[in-house]
């Protein structure tokens, strides 16, 4: 197939700007079974995360006496994507879950649970590019709602280049036809970014490029970090102001 | 109403205030998960709002029998970590000689006390107090145990308004596992209580809500009867 123009009159294709991230929607505690959980939507991504843990290790040998053991685990639905996906781990899959679990891994705090095992499950429900990213966020959000304890929050967002330009949070025909992908993941502690906790590249970039997509990054990241917080105060503040209400009313009902 | 903080949010910069729930690097303090902040001038502190029951010695648990060894029992305590109940850390006047799955079986629910836990993370339980025992009768309520220091309250007095309101014998476990026995009803308003503590955990003036909640529930009780 031959590549569509990707940039129209300075304008993307779905007309955002070149700075412009795709609207996100978060939710947490989502699953009353898991220990955390989170539903993201980054423009057509639907992801669903959960945590479960920190909780026993099977199989035991897995077992690490001096901190936890971390498992993560990205899957995309088969109805995901247009073209059915084969269920089941794949090459891709599984190095996903592996360079996800290594960003999360310094962020949260593994010597407090010897010999305990934090299971993070996330399942990608529809497709469109930068999913690993969404991913990140989905579990970051899950990871606190879980109560686990962490050295700060991870956020994530991708860059690409197309047609010759930068633009932040591509999705699918930007992905598809781009001249380089490059997710980013961030620690931020305290509303600062702390440091870069995943960094992948799809593609080539110029040093000066580089610099460009890591300070829109940057600036794409700190939103989400805000939809992130939010989104946790959404359940938790509800849960800590409303209950005056609750009882008065059910008061109420009972006279 | 205390405010809401997340993991990585600045509490204080005096690293000497650093209290539970937080962490210090490069002399400046961070809270460590989500919860709410307490902070005194001398103190910072994170109550957590979630999280599973980590052990430590001299809680209170409450468990439930998951194996039965030729020397022990294996006690599921809700947590991250299972606990040991060696045969020597159970009175010796209540053995009576008799096998070790006579005296508790799989499923068997116990009141017990953490003994010891060793770096590897082996938990090991004692029945030799005055609290433990075997649970035979009586109802158990599961909650979360970040929420357990509500229900017990200030200094036991939450735990003290519902054992005198309802005239029940009651145990908490730092596990979130609660044993209630007495009257069945009353054991069902106080678990109606429980659960609303739970939900409700960090409200002003929770305790007097409660007691009222008791005492209209009572009053429902003691309507019907008549």
């Amino acid at each position: 197939m031959e590549k569509p123009k990707l940039i129209i009159d300075g304008k993307r294709l779905d007309g955002r700007e070149f700075e412009e991230l795709r609207p996100i929607k978060i939710e947490a505690g989502v699953l009353r079974r898991a220990d955390g959980s989170c539903y993201l939507e980054m423009g057509k991504n639907k992801i669903i995360a959960a945590v479960y843990g920190p909780r026993e290790v099977h199989p035991r040998h897995l077992q690490d006496p001096s901190k936890a053991v971390i498992r993560y685990r990205y899957n995309m639905a088969p109805f995901s994507v247009e073209e059915r996906k084969k269920p089941g781990p794949d090459r891709r899959s599984v190095e996903i879950s592996k360079v996800s679990r290594e960003a999360l891994e310094p962020v949260i705090m593994k010597e407090l649970f010897p010999m305990s095992g934090i299971d993070v499950f996330v399942e990608v429900l529809q497709a469109d590019a930068g999913t690993r990213t969404a991913c990140l966020n989905a579990a970051s959000v899950a990871l606190i709602d879980a109560g686990v304890a962490m050295r700060g929050m991870i956020t994530s967002v991708a860059v690409a280049k197309v047609d010759g330009q930068i633009v932040l949070d591509p999705m699918k025909e930007e992905d598809n036809y781009g001249e380089a992908d490059v997710p980013v993941a961030f620690l931020v502690r305290n509303g600062k970014i702390e440091s870069i906790a995943l960094l992948q590249m799809d593609g080539r970039l110029t040093l000066d490029e580089m610099k460009e997509a890591m300070k829109l990054a940057k600036k794409g990241a700190m939103q989400i970090y805000k939809l992130q917080r939010e989104a946790i105060m959404k359940k938790y503040s509800k849960e800590c102001e409303d209950y005056t209400k609750d009882v008065t009313s059910e008061v109420e009902n009972d006279g | 109403m205390r405010k809401i903080v997340m993991p990585g949010d600045l509490v204080a910069k005096n690293p000497k205030a650093a209290g539970g729930g937080t962490y210090v690097e490069n002399g400046k303090v961070y809270a460590k998960f989500l919860g709410l902040l307490d902070k005194t001038d001398t103190s910072v502190r994170v109550i957590p709002l979630k999280g599973r029951y980590i052990p430590s010695s001299g809680d209170v648990v409450i468990g439930i029998v998951r194996e039965v060894t030729a020397n022990g029992w294996v006690v599921d305590i809700y947590s991250p970590y299972q606990a040991f109940l060696p045969v020597s850390e159970y009175p010796e006047n209540a053995l009576k000689n008799r096998k070790v799955n006579e005296v508790l079986d799989i499923g068997d629910a116990i009141i017990g006390k953490i003994l010891n836990i060793d770096p590897k993370m082996k938990v090991t339980l004692t029945m030799k107090d005055r609290v433990c025992k075997p649970v035979r009768v009586g109802r158990i309520v599961a909650i979360n145990p970040a929420r357990v220091p509500r229900v017990i309250g200030k200094k036991g007095s939450m735990v003290k308004s519902l054992k005198s309101e309802l005239d029940l014998q009651i145990v908490v476990g730092q596990n979130g596992l609660i044993w209630l026995n007495g009257d069945r009803r009353k054991v069902s308003i106080a678990e109606e209580a429980i659960y609303i503590i739970e939900k409700e955990a960090h409200t002003e003036g929770l305790t007097d809500r409660i007691t009222e909640f008791i005492k209209r529930r009572k009053g429902e009780l003691e309507n019907g009867e008549a």
